[in-house]
Formats: C-alpha cells, sequence, structure tokens
C-alpha cells in the first residue's frame, strides 16, 4: 500500500500556453476526486465596454482580446454584424477574408507545432533549446510562420492586430501583384508544411482517447474556416448540427467560483472544438494534398471517415491543417482578380446577429444586439478554450488516475504530465487568462492493494 | 561572462506583445545566441530566478495581485522595459477607468462575486519605476529589436516620438484627412507602426498613443468637420490608449 499524507504542491506558471492559468488536484489516497483546471486571467471586460460602441467597431476592438488570434475575432465580428444587418459579402471578399484567415491558420499552429508543442515530444524546455540540437527543424518552423505572418502583412497591415478589417470587406482590397508577391514564400512554405508532417509522424504518442463531443463548422464544399453550420459527432459516432443562430441554446456557459473563463456544455455534455473536432467533422472536405498528408501521417483516410481521438496527436491534425491552408492561400492567390469595390455598404440595421469562425484553436462565436442607429446594445464573445475547458479537465483526471493507479508519480511526474496534457490542447488562455500553478492537494485514503 | 539574461512576464492583455518577439523569425535563434533567456513562459518551461539584466513586461495593472507582483518584477529586474498600450496606458481594459466596474462585473459574469478586479487599470509606470515605455497596440517588431539590443549595449533605444504624419509623409502616403476628408489621429499620435492605417485607407486609430508634442484641441474641430459628432471623437479617443489621451486632453 502507498500512500501520502495531505499535502500540497504548488509549480508556478504553465509555460509554453498562450496565457497563464493553474490547475488544482486534489488526491486522496490513490484516487483523484477533482481536477480543476483555474483561469485567472485578470478580467478585461470586453463583453461591457462594447455596449454603447458603434456596430463598426468590433472587429477592431475585439481583436484585441487575442494578440495570438486577432483574425479570427475579426471575421466572427464581421460575420455577426452583417448578419443582424442582412449583409452578405461578395464572393472576391469572402476569398480575400479565407486568405487572411489561412495566414493566420499557418503562423498560429506552426506556432503552436514547433515553439509550444514539439519540445514535449523531444523532451526540450522550449524552441530555443531544441534549436540546439534540431536547428533544421526549428529553422523550419520559423520559416513557416513567417510565410502566415507575410500573408497577414500584405493584406491585413500587419500580422498582429491587422488594420485593414472592416464590415462588408476591407479597407483596400490589395493590387494582383501585391498578392502575386507571396507566391514563392507560399510555395517554400508547401515543401515545409509536408516536411513538418513526415517530422511530426515520427513522435512517439502516448494513448489516450476522448470521449468529449467533437464540434466544429461544417461548410458544404470545403473544408470550414471562416463560416459554416456548427456540426458534431458524438463518441458514439452519431451526429448532428444546429444553426449558429441557436449557439447558446446548445452551447450553454455557467460561472464557476475557480475560473474567470466561463465553463460550457454543449446539450450537457463536455465537447471539444479545434482541430481534432475538424478534421473528425469536415476531413472529406480537405482538398486532395491535404487528404493525402492525412494520410501520410498516419490518421487515416478522412474521405473514409477517419476520426482521431487521441489529444496527443492533435499535433498531426494540425500539421495537416498547414498543408491544407497553405495550398488554399495559393490558390487564392494564383485566382485573385481585385473586385471593384473592396467592401460592400453595410447600413445599421436594428436587430441581433450570429457569427461563428474556426479560430485556430476552434470555434469562435459571437452575438451582437443592434439598435437602430448601430449601436451596440449588448455582446456575447464565446471563444474556444472556455468551451474545450471542462473537456480538458476531464482529460486531466483521466491521465493522472492512470498514472496514480499504475505506479503512484510523485508531485514532478504529475506536473509534466498535467502540463503535457494542457498543451495538446493548444489552449489560448489569453481569451480568459494567464498562470499556471499546479497544486495538488493529497489525503491519505482507502488502503489500496 | 555570461549572457544577459532575459524575461518576459505578462499582466492583463492579449499576449499579442510578447508575440511579437516571438515573431521576430528571422532574428529569435540569433537573439537567442546573445541572451539567456530566463523566465519567459510562453516560450519556455525553463524558468530561473532573478535577478533579470532586462525584464520586459507586458500588460497593465487591473489586480491586486498584480500591483503586488510588479513590485517583485522591479527588485527581480536591472532594467526594466514595458512594452505595449496596456503596459505603458492601461490598454482596452482601461475603458473601465470611466465606468462602473461593478455593472461591467454584473454584466460579464453570472457570479460576479467570484471575480476579484481593481476598478482601474493603469500602466505599470503608476506603480513602479519603469526604465523605457515601448508603445503600441501592438508593439512594432523593429521597435523591440532596437530597445533590446539598445539596452543590451547600453545605450539608449533610438525610438521617435515624433507623430504618424512624418511617417506618412516619409511613406509618400496621401493624406487621408487632406485629400478624403477621413477622420485621423495621425497627428497626435506616436509614430512607430510605419503609418499603417493611412497607407491602408483608413485613418489612424491611435494605437501608440499620444506623442510627444501634441495639440489635441486643435485636432477636435477637424474631426467634427469630418462628419463625427461628439460621442464619436470620445468614442475615437476612447480606445487602446484611452486613459493617456484622456489625461493628454485633460492637460491640455
Amino acid at each position: 500500500m502507498t500512500h501520502r499524507g495531505s499535502r500540497v504542491l504548488h509549480v508556478s506558471s504553465l509555460s509554453r500556453v498562450e496565457g497563464e492559468g493553474a490547475l488544482r488536484l486534489r488526491v486522496e489516497g490513490r484516487t483523484v476526486t477533482e481536477a480543476h483546471l483555474e483561469i485567472y486571467e485578470p478580467p478585461r471586460f470586453f463583453e461591457a465596454f462594447l455596449r454603447g460602441r458603434s456596430y463598426t467597431e468590433p472587429p477592431d476592438i475585439t481583436a484585441r482580446v487575442c494578440g495570438i488570434c486577432p483574425v479570427a475575432y475579426q471575421m466572427s465580428a464581421c460575420a455577426a454584424i452583417e448578419d443582424a444587418c442582412g449583409v452578405s459579402v461578395d464572393p472576391v471578399i469572402r476569398d480575400l477574408r479565407r486568405l487572411l484567415y489561412c495566414g493566420e491558420w499557418i503562423e498560429s499552429q506552426a506556432l503552436h507545432i514547433y515553439l509550444l508543442h514539439a519540445p514535449d515530444f523531444l523532451g526540450r524546455a522550449s524552441a530555443i533549446e531544441l534549436a540546439r540540437t534540431h536547428r533544421a527543424e526549428v529553422e523550419r518552423g520559423l520559416r513557416l510562420k513567417k510565410a502566415g505572418n507575410s500573408l497577414m502583412e500584405v493584406l491585413g497591415g500587419r500580422a498582429i492586430h491587422p488594420v485593414n478589417v472592416r464590415l462588408g470587406g476591407f479597407h483596400r482590397a490589395p493590387a494582383r501583384g501585391e498578392l502575386r508577391s507571396l507566391s514563392e514564400e507560399l510555395k517554400r512554405a508547401l515543401d515545409d508544411a509536408w516536411a513538418t508532417v513526415r517530422w511530426v509522424a515520427g513522435f512517439e504518442f502516448p494513448d489516450a482517447h476522448t470521449d468529449a463531443v467533437l464540434l466544429a463548422l461544417a461548410s458544404p464544399d470545403t473544408y470550414a474556416i471562416e463560416s459554416g453550420t456548427p456540426t458534431l459527432l458524438r463518441a458514439d459516432g452519431t451526429c448532428g448540427s444546429f444553426p449558429v443562430r441557436d449557439f447558446t441554446e446548445r452551447v450553454r456557459e455557467s460561472h464557476v467560483p475557480h475560473s474567470t473563463a466561463l465553463h460550457s456544455r454543449l446539450d450537457g455534455h463536455l465537447h471539444l472544438t479545434g482541430s481534432l473536432a475538424r478534421f473528425a467533422v469536415g476531413g472529406r472536405r480537405l482538398s486532395p494534398v491535404a487528404v493525402q498528408a492525412a494520410i501520410e501521417a498516419g490518421l487515416g483516410d478522412p474521405r473514409e471517415g477517419a476520426v482521431c481521438r487521441n489529444p496527443y496527436r492533435s499535433i498531426l491534425v494540425r500539421a495537416v491543417e498547414i498543408v491544407y491552408a497553405v495550398g488554399e492561400a495559393l490558390r487564392i492567390v494564383e485566382a485573385y482578380e481585385p473586385p471593384e469595390r473592396s467592401f460592400v455598404e453595410v447600413p445599421p440595421l436594428a436587430g441581433i446577429g450570429h457569427g461563428a469562425t474556426e479560430a485556430p484553436r476552434g470555434i469562435l462565436y459571437h452575438r451582437y444586439e443592434l439598435a437602430p442607429d448601430g449601436t451596440v446594445t449588448d455582446a456575447l464573445l464565446v471563444p474556444p478554450t472556455a468551451q474545450n475547458q471542462g473537456a480538458i479537465e476531464h482529460d486531466l483526471l483521466r491521465l493522472t488516475q492512470r498514472a496514480l493507479t499504475d505506479h503512484d508519480p510523485g508531485d514532478e511526474e504529475l506536473t509534466a504530465l498535467c502540463e503535457r496534457a494542457i498543451r495538446n490542447h493548444d489552449p489560448c488562455i489569453s481569451c480568459s487568462t494567464h498562470f499556471l500553478d499546479l497544486t495538488v492537494v493529497r489525503t491519505p485514503g482507502g488502503s489500496h492493494a | 561572462m555570461s549572457a544577459p539574461t532575459l524575461a518576459v512576464f505578462k499582466l492583463a492583455s492579449c499576449d499579442g506583445c510578447q508575440l511579437t518577439l516571438l515573431d521576430c523569425e528571422d532574428e529569435l535563434l540569433a537573439l537567442a545566441g546573445g541572451v539567456r533567456i530566463a523566465h519567459f513562459l510562453e516560450a519556455s518551461s525553463a524558468v530561473e530566478p532573478g535577478p533579470y539584466d532586462l525584464t520586459l513586461v507586458e500588460g497593465s495593472i487591473t489586480t491586486p495581485e498584480d500591483a503586488e507582483r510588479i513590485r517583485a518584477i522591479r527588485a527581480a529586474s536591472r532594467h526594466l522595459v514595458t512594452i505595449g498600450a496596456c503596459a505603458t496606458a492601461g490598454g482596452i481594459q482601461a475603458l473601465r477607468n470611466f465606468a462602473d466596474v461593478d455593472e461591467f462585473r454584473r454584466v460579464v459574469y453570472a457570479h460576479p462575486e467570484y471575480i476579484s478586479t481593481l476598478a482601474t487599470s493603469t500602466p505599470v509606470s503608476a506603480h513602479v519605476d519603469v526604465d523605457f515605455e515601448l508603445r503600441g497596440c501592438p508593439i512594432d517588431r523593429r521597435q523591440l529589436l532596437e530597445v533590446i539590443t539598445a539596452f543590451l549595449a547600453g545605450r539608449k533605444p533610438d525610438v521617435p516620438n515624433h507623430s504618424v504624419c512624418f511617417e506618412c509623409k516619409q511613406r509618400g502616403t496621401v493624406c487621408v484627412t487632406v485629400a478624403h476628408g477621413t477622420p485621423c489621429l495621425g497627428p497626435v499620435t506616436q509614430a512607430g507602426c510605419g503609418a499603417l492605417c493611412p497607407a491602408y485607407r483608413r485613418g489612424c486609430f491611435g494605437c501608440f498613443g499620444p506623442s510627444g508634442s501634441v495639440n489635441l484641441p486643435a485636432l477636435i474641430p477637424l474631426l467634427r468637420r469630418d462628419g463625427l459628432d461628439e460621442d464619436a471623437v470620445e468614442r475615437f479617443l476612447h480606445t487602446f490608449n484611452a486613459a493617456a489621451f484622456d489625461e493628454e486632453l485633460r492637460s491640455s
């Protein structure tokens, strides 16, 4: 029998995630009774101060919720406000939005793979340390990340908090030559993306399985990025979908004492958004080259319904998504003809609008209520991490319980296990907070054989 | 001699300014060869205790805990540089400074009693001595590299404090106010972004905060002439550097 006295473990700050969080584990004997991911980012009150602003302002303002995925905030805000005003944009503008979003996907997924996640698989503390033994790979990751940033800089003005997005489209449409100038860098990026797929496919993956309902947007003809219908896949293989306007009817948020991020449930169940969910729900609509990448990554053939439920393997799906996003960017860049007008007019209209898009980390839903003159009277933002928090906690509970049942690890090992498991999900805690202190509260429990 | 140590800390913010460091894709590995990154949670799980030769701080002070924390960070830092509009001016979250924060809490949270927050969002310099403030929402990558290399070399950073108008002229961008009557904060906003917004045919919205020598009262009638009513002028000034522009107005 092994059991330890009551003790508390503090591990200061979860690293290599966007934001700060804390984790509190309660262990009684060798049973984990509680795993709380505590998000205590200082509240910034976006939803409160959006009230009273003009309907033209949320795309710039909400970008500041997250420096890692500002385009996602800009796109969900535009989608929701245009929905309220009954406006839809031209296909050229839709393509340009998708292109800007591809830039964010490439940058963000490369950041996650190379700077945040890969060091776990190779036993390093950071990409900088990793560069001592894997210089060429880290340089490749930075090059790939830069290709995403270049795209955002040309089309959006800058990579963080782009300035060119407005309701109805863009302040200025790029000239043909401006976008074409990106072709060479994107072609190089496609090679780098393929090399990334092959590199991460060689990593060793622990066994793990999530039963969470997988929720992602789905589009009829394409892998959903900037629009789509919320579609879910349950653990028993059954599917469902619902209109974006029903989002808050289905995804219910509640406020728990240990977090400044709200917790949510889909129809009362834990759910997960992000790469695993997108691949499960929309994988069959990936481009042929991305399907090939998925097969080569060992994920199976998404056209035949391949689904990945091992959170450690999310790095593979991210790599495949970079192949897809680079291919999409090249397709749009090469077909681009500047539109006559860079935006459509969006006259104000009283009403409620809903918008959801696929941030690199999962579905980002916005809802705005507008007065007749366009003043925002109410705003609601539901970021992916708030949705994923419950499923992440469940994951942690199961993993730590398994470790405790197997071999009763020490606090240091438990911490490493939890940090690694959390990084699998790429939580962007700045949507909500920062800081991971791990607290393990151990109390003597029943005897174990 | 061992390499100087670099630390990066985050308070209330969006992560964008510290991401700017990771966005220096071409320089990151060279920079990492010249310094020892001793504390940078976003990038590394290896964390060393201070003292640090150069500390970069992103984010504003919005909780009693962070007001304490910044004192500890200051004590552990030889040079403390704040980066971004949140750290240098309170950021967008300083909009609470002009509102009832208890009401904000009730609007956003079902259980406002779970939320601990200050009634204000203040810059780091309101709490501790700061050696240099780098402006921007977000900061500019080239300016960040200039500031880091300047501090490591023991010289003063070469970061101008003239207005965005200078950058429009340098870039050859036609003045959006003169040519199109577009409301623009360029004349009163500090340079650093490269005059991005006018180059994308929109008015500057003040990401870098008030520049060194501004005449805000002279600009306001121009904004009114270009179609902004009183509320719109106030909103225009109340974005990412609301507290700094407000102070500028009150002192002018």
